[in-house]
């Protein structure tokens, strides 16, 4: 078949190629205003030769619907004066233990909202109950079989039940998974992920979206190292190969170990915080 | 994992685009640095589509890949891990080029007749 590339100078070409192959979709498509008509098709489609169709240019963020709702999360929570910091990591990685000992420990220091993601059940927001200043649970589920990770309309959903100006600091506690929540902007200040040392040191390799997201990595459960294979080291040589900025905690969410770190570091996050009493 | 998200947005941006009009094609530009796996965004598309006004519509995935120019000696490098460095000085003060892409392309629409 023959395609008629019509460029924004007003030179048309034509480019005589087998496709329905489509697969190496030319970058200089890209430039300025662009049509491209399917003078005669072949192939598998031909139901529609007779009309022809037309090529119309989105150039769209694939997430763009989530982005614009980010935004409106982000002016609103700013408007609020609450900072936002997302917390993601792999199940079981020590998220809720952490937020609960963070919860007991600025209580006079912050005032922290939580919003809890999960899949169905309410285990860790029940945890939460009677810690943070006011917590929401938004299940999932509700999504196309049970969405993987919070999206800017979920968090948006649970923002309306949360007392926003009584806030300085909102956790949102994303659902537990190293891939899905690291594309969905919800409109957070900070991004936080919290690593866990029996996952293995390579993980940033594997995950590298997650990581490079992150502006803070909290190693936990550190306390385990003299009784796992785990090279600390490793881990943050690979880490610093995907994200060379992020700043990195070690702590012991079950003995304490470096948390404080952790807490300074959400301090920091809200301009008004008090600081640490000794 | 999140393929079948990922497909409902796309869904949702074409049928604004389509403004009514019958969708043939959908072309996505998706950078290597994106945990997405194209045989599974391509499954997710026709599960999701079945049954709608896109139900046969082809999604065509075109796959972007990693560059990084070096700040330090200039050259490109073409990345197949995720790890930001030079390929030439192996330096890591490198900018990135092209692999972060995460864009609904274009869309093929037959115009009402």
């Amino acid at each position: 078949m023959g395609r008629f590339h019509h460029h924004a100078d007003g030179t048309v070409h034509r480019h005589d190629h087998d496709h329905l192959e489509d697969d190496h979709l030319e970058g200089h498509h890209l430039e300025g205003h662009h049509i491209e008509e399917h003078a005669r098709d072949v192939g598998d489609h031909t139901g529609y030769l007779e009309t022809g169709s037309t090529r119309v240019e989105v150039l769209e963020a694939l997430l763009s619907e989530n982005d614009r709702i980010a935004a409106a999360n982000r002016r609103d929570l700013a408007e609020a004066g609450v900072r936002t910091v997302n917390v993601m990591s792999s199940p079981g990685a020590g998220k809720t233990t952490l937020l609960r000992s963070t919860l007991i420990a600025l209580e006079d220091r912050l005032r922290i909202g939580v919003l809890e993601g999960d899949i169905a059940t309410s285990i860790d927001a029940d945890l939460l109950e009677g810690h943070a200043a006011a917590v929401a649970l938004v299940n999932t589920s509700a999504g196309f079989g049970g969405e993987c990770h919070l999206d800017a309309v979920m968090v948006r959903s649970g923002l309306t039940r949360l007392p926003l100006r009584a806030l300085d600091l909102l956790v949102i506690e994303n659902v537990g998974n190293l891939v899905c929540p690291a594309e969905f902007d919800v409109g957070e200040d900070a991004r936080a992920m919290i690593f866990s040392v029996t996952e293995g040191e390579e993980k940033p390799l594997k995950y590298p979206v997650m990581f490079r997201v992150a502006d803070v990595v909290v190693v936990n459960k550190v306390d385990l190292l003299p009784y796992l294979d785990f090279d600390l080291d490793r881990f943050l040589a690979n880490l610093r190969d995907v994200n060379p900025d992020a700043t990195v905690i070690q702590v012991s969410a079950k003995t304490g170990e470096g948390v404080a770190v952790w807490f300074d570091w959400l301090c920091g996050l809200v301009p008004s915080a008090p600081a640490a009493r000794t | 994992m999140h393929e079948l998200a990922l497909s409902q947005a796309i869904a949702a941006s074409v049928e604004r685009h389509a403004d009514g009009r019958h969708v043939t094609r959908v072309r996505v530009r998706i950078g290597h640095l994106r945990q997405v796996v194209p045989e599974s965004l391509r499954f997710s598309w026709t599960l999701l589509t079945e049954g709608s006004a896109l139900d046969g519509t082809e999604l065509l995935v075109e796959h972007v890949p990693a560059v990084v120019a070096c700040n330090d000696c200039a050259e490109m490098s073409t990345l197949d891990l995720p790890i930001l460095v030079c390929h030439a000085c192996h330096g890591h003060d490198v900018t990135l080029v092209s692999g972060d892409e995460f864009l609904i392309d274009s869309i093929d629409v037959m115009e009402v007749a």
